[in-house]
């Protein structure tokens, strides 16, 4: 019997601990699928972040770095410098990239690494609990913006793409999502650009994925690509943000 | 053999260079600046990376990652950029990663001043950042000693996998003395089967990490760290004892503190005291057997330091109340003189009735 | 014999490149030598100053707070570091900056026109070479050759067409000594 369904080899067969509807399982295989499709699993180091995907060594099978709270960039940068031959990732939650680790990703794109970024942007803190983040929207309610995120108080959330589209040196930038298959399939084909465009040396990509976090939103998995589609996307618009083609 | 004349802050970089270290990741601060400008020079000649960062906290992460690969890196700061980077130095320790923190201390707190201080002494040697874990500290008190602690210090991180600090002050990073680099070294004898390079056909990944949720597997790899450090203790404590044989008052110092102190116990010696010098070249593992047996004629031991008195509390544990220690500070980027150490050797010798 | 010299002046004197010519020159004869500068805030305010050690046996501390001999080459130098030097010891003064004459009696002074001599020379710039041709008249730290070794070595190429002007300075400087 032909086999139609298995697991990436890029991945372990440990089992996942995120949440039920949590979107972080999908990226994590199309990033393993997208590594076992360019043959990149042997020479790839990846650098799990701090926030609920801190365990992303045990689900990946290539070497792992743990960074701290926002470092990955500058590990990443650390890696990739020393060992030009390896193919480098970061993977990274929105209050790990867009509020403590601002300056890392900023400055890597601002270098041109030759790295790529996987920015799983859920609008929420997981792990610590449903805090708000940089990228809450306006109006979202978390445990700490129990009344739900104020402008006045807080500002705005944080449109990173956009932001480093600015960057000469950022070479790659798209903002997609995993809410349906149509945009699961897209989102791979993203992550699998910005690998090749690292292969090829053409230096930063990013690709910023929305994803839902049913349990700190207080959503029925269902119910959370609902606000994805409806809410996330409304504000943070999918799409190419820059193309190898524009860059510099 | 051949001497050249350098500024101890580029001798730190070339020698680096003879140990086989190519690859530089730092920030900039006065008063250090020479060795990152240095390496922004020679690194790129030899096929290096020099690479200025954003901060000191990516500068020191970058390390991290650097470290991980299993190459010879380095960064350098000065006080309040080595502040910045504690969590990083933490996660290196608490990784078991190898690297050279080099710290040109300046005075403080705060943002303090540029000239030259000690009052890191405490930082460096108690780990710094968070969590139960040291450093390898060297102190050199001359730019051939900068040349040979910086190979060494590369030596003592890879065999025991632990961060190495090399602190020194202002003075010592722009004197200029002739060194002899001696032969090349390089760090591909040693082990580096954990770096991670990619699995490159390897079966298992390797992991670099610092995180273990289940408390015992945290105190098991606590209890690892601890079972290294004890080992570091009992066999890599170094120091300097000059004329301490006969001596009644013992000055402790370190680094260029305790070439002034050399000056004083000569002037001491003229008068016809008997005064010697002790002199950590290890701050952690701190030599106290060394000091003990510096001060068996001792009648009492003198600290001399540019801070309000910090190594001093290592020289009391290490004598364990035997001798009575006092201390002479100067700070703020106030250099002590010898002729000041002097009189203090020389009241103290009144005090504790030594022998004229 | 331990020599511990200050060198002070204002920056754009020569004041670190005289003092590392003394300890180059001492460590191609073999000698055990240190050279400090001030440096920072202090150096860019003006006022530059350097210590050098020159020494037969190892050097305890380099770091000069009583110089044997002191080297000043404008006011606010000598007014700064004149009564540091020891007892006994050697003051060297820029005359053609510095205005005073020196207020210790325990010293030797020796006063030397080092602006007008090197502006007879055509270039104010060696000033710090016609201090450093006294010094060396006086005090035989190092040898003429090892100072004119050393400048070879620490002059690029493309600045060696100035070694004779420096030997010339150095000359003029060990000459001014017996016009004291």
């Amino acid at each position: 019997m032909a086999v139609v369904f298995d697991r990436p080899k890029s991945l372990t067969d440990a089992k996942f601990h995120y949440c039920p509807g949590c979107h972080h399982g999908i990226i994590h295989r199309l990033v393993a699928e997208v590594l076992d499709e360019l043959g990149l699993q042997d020479r790839t180091v990846g650098i799990a972040p701090v926030g609920c995907a801190v365990f992303a060594y045990d689900y990946f099978d290539v070497d792992c770095i743990e960074a701290a709270h926002g470092r990955a960039p500058a590990v990443a940068t650390g890696v990739k410098r020393t060992r030009p031959d390896t193919i480098v990732f970061s993977y990274q939650g929105d209050g790990d990239l867009a509020s403590i680790g601002m300056a890392e990703i900023v400055h890597a794109a601002a270098r041109s690494e030759n790295i790529t970024v996987i920015f799983v942007n859920n609008a929420i803190y997981g792990m610590t609990g449903g805090q708000m983040a940089p990228t809450t929207l306006i109006g979202q309610k978390t445990t700490t913006s129990p009344l739900g995120r104020k402008s006045e108080l807080t500002g705005y959330p944080i449109k990173v793409c956009e932001l480093l589209a600015t960057l000469p040196g950022a070479t790659y930038l798209a903002r997609t999502s995993v809410h349906d298959p149509k945009n699961v399939r897209q989102t791979k084909e993203a992550i699998k650009k910005a690998f090749q465009l690292q292969v090829e040396g053409k230096g930063f990509s990013l690709v910023e994925v929305l994803s839902a976090c049913p349990t700190n939103w207080h959503m029925k998995p269902v119910q959370a690509l609902d606000f994805i589609k409806n809410d996330m996307m409304n504000y943070f618009p999918l799409g190419q943000f820059k193309s190898p083609e524009e860059a510099k | 053999m051949s001497k050249v004349l350098m500024k101890g802050n580029e001798v730190i970089g070339e020698a680096a260079i003879k140990a086989g270290c190519r690859y530089f990741f730092g920030y900039p601060i006065t008063p250090q600046s020479e060795l990152p400008e240095y390496l922004s020079r020679r690194l790129p000649e030899i096929g290096g990376v020099y690479l200025q960062a954003e901060s000191e906290v990516a500068a020191i992460n970058m390390v991290y990652g650097a470290a991980a690969t299993g190459v010879r890196v380095m960064t350098s700061s000065s006080s309040p950029g080595i502040s910045l980077k504690q969590e990083g130095i933490s996660y290196i320790a608490g990784s078991e990663l190898p690297c050279i923190i080099v710290n040109i201390m300046r005075g403080g707190p705060g943002l303090g001043g540029i000239q030259p201080s000690q009052s890191d002494y405490f930082q460096a040697t108690r780990g710094g950042g968070h969590g139960d874990y040291y450093l390898i500290v060297l102190a050199p008190a001359s730019v051939q000693e900068i040349a040979d602690l910086v190979k060494k210090g590369f030596d003592l991180a890879e065999k025991y996998r632990n961060p190495v600090m090399i602190l020194g002050d202002g003075m010592l990073g722009q004197m200029m003395e002739p060194v002899d680099f001696g032969v090349e070294t390089s760090g591909d004898s040693f082990d580096k089967s954990w770096a991670t390079t990619g699995k490159n056909g390897r079966k298992k990944s390797n992991i670099v990490n610092s995180l273990y949720l289940k408390p015992e597997e945290l105190e098991v790899h606590n209890r690892e760290l601890e079972k290294k450090y004890l080992e570091i203790k009992s066999k890599e404590t170094m120091a300097e004892s000059y004329l301490t044989k006969d001596a009644e008052i013992v000055v402790a110092a370190y680094g260029m503190t305790a070439r002034i102190a050399k000056s004083a116990v000569d002037m001491a010696r003229e008068e016809g005291i008997r005064a010697g010098v002790f002199r950590p070249i290890t701050l952690w593992p701190y030599p106290e057997k060394e000091l003990n047996a510096a001060t068996v004629s001792a009648k009492g031991v003198l600290t001399v330091e540019m801070s309000l008195g910090q190594m001093v509390e290592d020289v009391k544990l290490s004598l364990n109340g035997r001798l009575p220690v006092e201390f002479y500070g100067r700070v703020g980027g106030m250099v002590p003189t010898a002729r000041a150490i002097f009189e203090e050797i020389k009241r103290m010798s009144e005090k504790f009735g030594g022998v004229k | 014999m331990l020599k511990q010299i200050m060198i002070a002046g204002f920056g754009g004197q020569g004041i670190m490149s005289m003092g590392q010519l003394m300890v180059y020159s001492g460590m191609i004869e073999g000698k055990e030598v240190a050279w400090i500068p001030s440096y920072g805030p202090e150096m860019r305010g003006g006022t530059a100053n350097c210590s050098v050690s020159i020494s037969d046996d190892p050097i305890s501390s380099p770091h000069v707070t009583e110089p044997d001999i002191l080297i000043a080459m404008n006011n606010p130098s000598l007014d700064k570091f004149e009564m540091s030097v020891k007892n006994g010891g050697v003051i060297f003064i820029n005359s053609s900056l510095i205005d005073r004459k020196i207020k210790r009696k325990d010293v030797k002074v020796y006063y030397i026109s080092a602006n007008d001599k090197a502006t007879e020379l055509g270039d104010v710039r060696v000033a710090n070479m016609v201090m450093l041709g006294a010094l060396l008249k006086i005090d035989k730290l190092v040898k003429i050759d090892s100072i004119m070794e050393s400048l070879k070595k620490v002059l690029s190429k493309s600045k060696h067409h100035l070694l004779p002007l420096n030997a010339q300075a150095l000359e003029i400087g060990a000459r001014e000594i017996g016009n004291n």
